[in-house]
């Protein structure tokens, strides 16, 4: 079995809740920062441990905490991001689901660091049934006195509730959640200021993924050094990976970063391989907004190295010829999917999720939609292919907030991998109808 | 004070002006075009990405360019920073891609709209648009609606610019419309079918840079460019009572505020000139007003053409 920090006893029954949470090791942590250390030691762990933000942008979560203004007599807030939407992204479920309390003591742990007095986590509104499941939690943390006021008699007070979303994909970009947390239209703001300055209500703010959160504990409790050494390079410790597709086993694993794809996609310990004897088609390694990946394109990079699970490895080539961790939400198509359909299914999402705030967005993405539409369905004409590249560049970098950017990636990468299938579909319109494409060819020599 | 150089432009203003309000203190060919954002309005701006600008050197102590575009009206200006605007085929490229889709949804219903001829959308679309649409699918539409008595929403006109939301919010004691649904069936509306009734609601006209919100009692009654626009005052209690008066001939046809070049109301004894509703809607008598003088206009503006006669316009007999 690979190293499981996170889900290392999601297997031990009744684990949700707080007595056999506790006898697990549960709360460690928190005795650990609040009688030991200083939020500023617990900080610098952070940094030391090289964590990344688990969202999808990557961007190292102790450098993000570093960054938050301290202005005298102005409260600040920790907002955990549990509106986890990303089609293809269900990780946070599986873990709130499981192991509620391991996100509240790093709730607490994180608040403690940042000197926040009030915390939020903000959980997608599909998600009710795990509200309950975090509120009864909550309530047992309230109880055993890891909650409320001067918490192991060390002065510190923290209040943790969980607010839930309508439902809306764009409330997880972190302004956005932010102005629905306010009670507002979830709009995206306009960046700077950003939320570590201004950010809820006025007030220094910081927003982290869930798995980010839940990171915090096993660093504070082995130490940020402990926790650098898994994983590889700048790609540090373990990922939570939403696997979904045609695979034997799909599922959520915990993989330390650095194994292979391929062992991951393969290997007897985690998916196992294509369902039903197929052939690996195409790969969505990091949720539905970053770019596809060709099957030659999977396992190994243009270079011909082995691509492994990091940040850095499944970015190789750029989007030229790589992809992006991004969420974790790593989706499998065999031969038998249509590229074009799935094409125009993520372009439907992002059509129907976008705020419709700023232009580029609002109409590009329900344009792209309908040329999509029209393509999948056997009335495209050959313009349509350029004409979606062309209206991809002009939503890509011209928004407010990065949904702009999540809906014109996996539109460009489709074209840019699997044009001959998008041509196939307009020049044999009757036969696009009833089978699919298949595999494409690989192109040789990859330069 | 800083110093940034706009199109090879330099000028020295204060620190914490945006981009695009420093261009307009400069003035002339380097200002962007500007669809949402309105400087007498807090908050506005940063949506209509028109007036995205390239940031060729951050700033005098970081010289590297930013990467993307920024929108120039809610981005501050840093010491040195250097912008290009016109000069930049990159901004060229990109801000006609954004007229493309300002218009992909638009009725281009201009023979028919009461904005034609002081549209913003339109002065946009002369400069960025293209000749030829590549949208072929079905535009988006809805019916027009009444949002209180005197005023007609056209939904299919609007660029959700959110202008006349922070209007409602910041000049009227409450805001009773607001934005429905999300992405390309976002829309502008009333709460439950409710009538957006306010001294100050009228304003919300002026702010529309489009066709969307008409004035009821304005309404197809003439094309601006055959009127003649006056300045006018009168006693008001409610508001400056400093307005433009439409004329034709010696009637009044319809009443807006004092708008500057950018198309905002002027400031008027260092207070934003808003006018009431009750000068707007129902002064329709020159009996009500003191003509100042003709207003000046833009000598480019369509309006300033000036096709104006006296009386009424008989229609020519073909035969005669």
């Amino acid at each position: 079995m690979g190293r499981r920090i996170l889900l290392e006893h999601d297997n031990v029954s009744g684990i949700e809740t707080y007595e056999v949470y506790r006898k697990q090791g549960g709360y460690r942590s928190v005795e650990k920062a609040i009688k030991k250390m200083s939020p500023e030691q617990v900080v610098e762990e952070v940094q030391k441990s090289g964590l990344r933000g688990r969202g999808g942008a990557g961007f190292p979560t102790g450098m993000k905490w570093s960054f938050i203004a301290k202005p005298e007599g102005v409260p600040r807030y920790l907002l955990c991001n549990a509106d986890e939407s990303e089609p293809g992204t269900f990780k946070d479920r599986y873990l709130m689901e499981k192991i509620p309390h391991l996100l509240i003591e790093g709730m607490i742990v994180s608040s403690y660091a940042l000197g926040c007095n009030q915390s939020y986590i903000y959980i997608r509104g599909e998600y009710m049934w795990i509200l309950d499941i975090l509120e009864k939690a909550i309530a047992e943390a309230y109880a055993n006195g890891w909650l409320g006021k001067n918490i192991l008699g060390s002065g510190f007070n923290l209040d943790l509730s969980v607010a839930p979303g309508g439902g809306a994909y764009i409330c997880g970009e972190e302004t956005a959640l932010i102005e629905s947390l306010e009670g507002k239209r979830g709009n995206p703001r306009i960046k700077p200021p950003f939320p570590a300055v201004k950010g809820l209500w006025g007030c220094p703010t910081v927003v982290n993924n869930v798995e980010s959160i839940a990171a915090v504990v096993p660093i504070v409790n082995d130490g940020g050094e402990e926790y650098a050494k898994i994983g590889l390079g700048k790609s540090t410790g373990t990922k939570l990976i939403s696997a979904s597709g045609n695979l034997v086993r799909p599922g959520v694993y915990e993989i330390e970063m650095g194994i292979t794809v391929e062992e991951f996609i393969y290997g007897d310990e985690w998916c196992r391989g294509i369902a039903n004897g197929k052939k690996l088609k195409a790969c969505v390694p990091g949720g539905s907004s970053v770019p596809i990946l060709p099957h030659y394109l999977v396992c190994k990079t243009a270079t011909g190295e082995d691509r492994l699970m990091t940040y850095e490895s499944l970015a190789d080539g750029g989007f030229a010829s790589g992809s992006m961790l991004g969420s974790g939400g790593f989706i499998v198509f065999d031969e038998d999917q249509c590229v074009v359909r799935n094409t125009w299914n993520f372009a439907r999402f992002y059509a129907h999720e976008s705020c419709g705030q700023c232009s580029p967005c609002r109409e590009g993405t329900g344009w792209m939609e309908k040329v999509l539409n029209r393509l999948e369905h056997g009335q495209g004409n050959m313009r349509d292919i350029d004409l979606l590249a062309e209206i991809n560049k002009k939503i890509e970098g011209n928004t407010i907030c990065p949904l702009g950017d999540a809906a014109a990636w996996p539109v460009a990468a489709a074209i840019r991998h699997f044009r001959e299938e998008f041509e196939w579909h307009v020049n044999d319109r009757e036969t696009s109808q009833k089978r699919n494409y298949g595999l494409v060819k690989e192109p040789s020599p990859i330069k | 004070m800083v110093k940034v150089t706009i199109d090879d432009k330099t000028i020295e203003v204060e620190a914490g002006t945006t981009i695009l309000n420093a261009a307009r203190q400069i003035g002339g060919e380097v200002v962007p075009p500007a669809m949402c954002y309105y400087s007498k309005l807090t908050g506005s701006g940063g949506k209509c990405r028109t007036c995205l600008v390239e940031v060729s050197q951050g700033s005098e102590k970081d010289p590297r360019p930013m990467p993307k575009l920024v929108a120039s009206c809610s981005t501050q200006v840093m010491d040195g920073m250097v912008v290009k605007n016109k000069t930049s085929q990159r901004v060229k490229e990109n801000r006609d891609g954004v007229v493309e889709f300002l218009l992909i949804n638009h009725p281009l219903d201009c023979p028919i709209c009461d904005q034609a001829g002081e549209c913003h959308l339109q002065d946009l679309s002369f400069e960025n648009g293209s000749q030829k649409t590549r949208f072929e699918e079905e535009k988006r539409t809805y019916e027009p609606i009444d949002i209180g008595d005197k005023i007609k929403l056209h939904m299919n006109r609007c660029i959700l610019c959110y202008r006349c939301v922070h209007v409602a919010n910041q000049l009227t004691n409450q805001r009773v419309h607001g934005i429905l649904h999300r992405g390309e069936h976002a829309e502008i509306s009333t709460y439950i079918e409710k009538a957006v009734d306010n001294d100050f609601s009228g304003n919300m006209i002026d702010v529309c840079p489009v066709g969307a919100l008409t004035d009821k009692t304005f309404r197809f009654k003439s094309r601006v460019w055959f009127l003649k626009p006056m300045d006018a005052s009168c006693e008001c209690s409610k508001c400056s009572g400093k307005a433009v008066v439409w004329m034709f001939g010696n009637e009044i046809y319809r009443v807006t505020a004092r708008k500057d070049q950018y198309g905002e109301v002027e400031d008027i004894d260092g207070k934003t000139a808003w006018i009431c509703n009750e000068c707007r809607y129902d002064k329709k008598d020159l009996k009500n007003w003191t003509i100042e003088g003709p207003r000046k206009i833009n000598r480019h503006s369509v309006i300033s053409t000036n096709h104006y006669t006296e009386g009424k316009v008989e229609p020519k007999k073909l035969n005669s």
